[in-house]
């Protein structure tokens, strides 16, 4: 495992055992509650919730590190027992989120610092043993296996980061010091949030409690309600066009549409007299496929592939209404 | 397909398959590899594990198979149903066939079956008999196909072993039995990705998805010396050579580039996608489940043999890939064009009964255009 110095668990605190590192220390949980001397760390801890509850990323003042007590580490520390005493999981996400974001600056300065090999030497090592990346540095930019690369980078879905807008020679993808560390930003945030849901759970620690209440009331500010229209996406629209001219939908466009109208809701036997028109309709068939589609006769319930599956297949014909969506199922759907 | 015909096929197979039992082995793995086969006028049987050659070989003599199916990907447990299969990794494969290629079929080499009337005719817009638009069309041999698909094949070859890094000893060319290639990638770093990352190679080799500003071109500040250049390696020098044809014609062109603006460029991008872009089935490089023909069998619909491609060049599977005898044997044929195998020409026969070599008259009743009498 990678060793850390006190500087880098400032900048990585999700690398430390919580516990562990707060009895090394020589604390225990419950005088945070108490002792009104450390009661600025649990302030700083919730400030760090509220500041990542508002999508900013946590300032760091390396003047609070310096101390025999450094802050940050505790406010991490204490801010991750502030969660899970609160218990709310949209509040996690976006503390992991914010954390991994902060992670990010760090590593991407220290994958650049040119003075210190071995800062560099460390971001490299943290990549490796955290996501199994290997990257290597070759004068100004970096450069990963295709493989990896892909592994990440099939999560975003900004074209920027599709393999054919990046640099491809002899097997690797060609990275910039920000470009290397953004590939990895989704893991970094799931490592961070498993690691906090996989922590137990203390009782509740007197002198937290108006914290939590707060932390309860805070989440409810981010409970989503949705209204959903009945209008069919460009994509089936089209293709039950087709079908009913009598022309050929590929496969493809015949999986596209089943699977949405079964993800819908649409039964097997309203679905079916839509391919009647099909040149090569067999009713028989039809009905076999459609109820494999819809998992009754077999385990798996496929699901509507996203629109960028879609658009590869030349089944797209987006409207304006399709920005921001990234599965013909969410058309349609607004938030309230 | 008639029981007759069936009857005439099935013998003519398992003869082939009695006879070339060395073409046809499992790959190294066959304990971790799915199988399947399929009869004439049956369904789809899979999940079938086999152990050895031996077991191939027996398969094909017991069953006598219209086409013969091997997984690229190894499971744990190859027979169980496929959420149970436990998936380990699967050899990249690409397919270039020629119905992918052309933008339209080829008058001299394609016929129209009618789905209404069931009438063959020439290559038309709508039956002769019924007038009926619902029309399936049959690909017979043609030259001109296999060489463009051939050069598709040298392409994609270049775009493995220069952008992704593949060993290029290790690529294995098959003839499909058909009218294409399959591209095997065996013992590469991408055995192990997943579907979605496969889609994203496809989409990369078929230049699909591109965005300006990969070729340097900004939304601000344009500036045409970003521009692709012809010694940039992947794309970027691809796409140069592309846009510009030569050297000198860059500084002109590329200002007409940056003038046309943004969404011109971003639509140029896509227009060339049909140019630059190989055209591979994507479809079967993201499918990680797939069965594939096996090498060394033979394709229904065709009567020709999958196999191993030494000299793509060389290569002409109307010779190569025609295993059938040539005995002499009578069949009632409909095939309105010539077509030509083992470098003789056959047909036009216009509904006559004809005696033609075994290999010609299988080709026809696979392409369903002869029925034996």
């Amino acid at each position: 495992m990678v060793n850390l110095g006190n500087d880098e668990i400032v900048k990585y605190p999700f690398l430390t055992e919580a516990g562990k590192y707060l009895n090394d220390k020589g604390f225990s949980l419950e005088q945070f509650g108490s002792d009104p001397d450390l009661k600025k760390i649990v302030d700083n801890a919730f400030d760090r919730i509220i500041t990542s509850s508002e999508g900013r990323i946590f300032k760091s003042d390396p003047s609070s590190n310096n101390s025999a007590l450094p802050l940050e580490i505790f406010s991490f520390l204490i801010a991750v027992i502030l969660l899970k005493l609160s218990g709310m999981n949209t509040l996690i996400r976006r503390f992991s989120l914010a954390e991994a974001r902060r992670a990010e600056k760090f590593l991407e300065k220290d994958l650049m610092n040119h003075q210190d090999a071995t800062k560099t030497k460390l971001s490299l090592q943290i990549l490796q043993e955290l996501f199994s990346v290997t990257v290597e540095k070759t004068d100004e930019t970096f450069t990963i296996l295709v493989s990896d690369y892909l592994k990440h980078s099939i999560n975003f879905h900004e074209r920027e980061w599709k393999l054919i807008n990046r640099r491809v020679t002899n097997g690797k993808v060609h990275l910039t010091p920000h470009e290397t560390v953004r590939l990895v930003r989704k893991e970094l945030d799931r490592h961070i949030y498993t690691k906090i849901n996989s922590s137990s759970t203390p009782e509740m620690i007197s002198g937290f409690e108006t914290y939590v209440d707060k932390l309860k009331q805070l989440a409810k500010k981010f409970e989503v309600k949705t209204v959903e229209s009945k209008e069919f996406p460009p994509c089936i629209k089209h293709a039950i066009e087709v079908l009913e001219k009598g022309e050929n939908l590929p496969h493809s466009g015949r999986f596209m549409l089943a699977t949405f109208l079964l993800n819908k809701g649409q039964t097997v036997e309203q679905i079916a007299p839509l391919f009647k028109n099909a040149p090569d309709y067999n009713p028989k068939v039809t009905i076999y496929q459609l109820n494999q589609l819809s998992g009754t006769s077999g385990t798996t319930e496929y699901k509507c592939p996203s629109c960028e599956k879609v658009k590869s297949q030349d089944l797209c014909f987006p409207v304006p209404a399709c920005d921001n969506i990234i599965n013909p199922l969410q058309f349609g759907r607004k938030r309230v | 397909m008639n029981a007759k015909d069936v009857t005439l096929l099935e013998d003519t197979f398992k003869k082939f398959y009695f006879e070339h039992f060395d073409l046809l082995h499992v790959p190294e793995d066959p304990n971790q590899r799915e199988f399947g086969y399929q009869k004439f006028n049956g369904g789809m049987n899979r999940h079938i594990s086999l152990k050895s050659d031996k077991e191939l070989h027996l398969l094909l003599m017991q069953n006598k198979p219209s086409d013969v199916y091997c997984s690229n990907a190894r499971y744990m447990f190859p027979n169980l149903p496929m959420s149970e299969k436990d998936w380990q990794n699967a050899e990249l494969i690409f397919d270039i066939d020629a119905k992918d290629l052309r933008k339209e079929h080829p008058k001299d080499n394609t016929l129209i079956k009618c789905s209404d009337c069931n009438e063959i005719s020439q290559l038309n817009t709508s039956c002769p008999n019924c007038q009926s638009s619902k029309l399936s069309f049959i690909t017979l041999t043609c030259n001109d196909c296999i060489k463009s698909t051939k050069d598709e094949v040298i392409k994609l070859n270049q775009i493995l072993v220069d952008d992704l890094g593949i060993n290029e000893e290790t690529i294995k060319i098959f003839f499909s039995g058909n009218e294409g290639f399959h591209i095997y990638v065996p013992n590469s770093e991408y055995e192990n990705v997943g579907s979605k990352e496969r889609a994203e190679i496809s989409d990369y080799i078929m230049f699909r998805g591109s965005i300006p500003e990969t070729f340097g071109f900004r939304k601000f500040n344009m500036n045409k010396s970003s521009l692709p250049k012809f010694d940039d390696d992947g794309w970027n020098g691809r796409l140069a050579k592309h846009l510009f044809g030569t050297k000198s014609n860059r500084p002109k062109i590329s200002q007409e580039i940056v003038s046309g603006g943004y969404a011109l460029f971003q639509k140029k991008l896509e227009d060339f996608r049909d140019s630059i872009g190989i055209k591979i089935d994507p479809n079967v490089t993201q499918d990680i489940h797939r069965i594939f023909r096996l090498p060394g069998s033979i394709n229904s619909k065709s009567g020709l043999t999958k196999i191993f491609v030494e000299d793509l060049k060389k290569f002409d599977p109307y010779v190569d890939a025609c295993f059938i005898d040539d005995e002499e044997i009578e069949v009632a044929a409909n095939c309105p064009i010539e077509f030509s195998l083992k470098k003789k020409k056959f047909g036009p026969f216009n509904n006559e009964q004809v005696s033609v070599p075994k290999f010609a008259a299988v080709y026809m009743m696979c392409k369903g255009i002869a029925s034996s009498v």
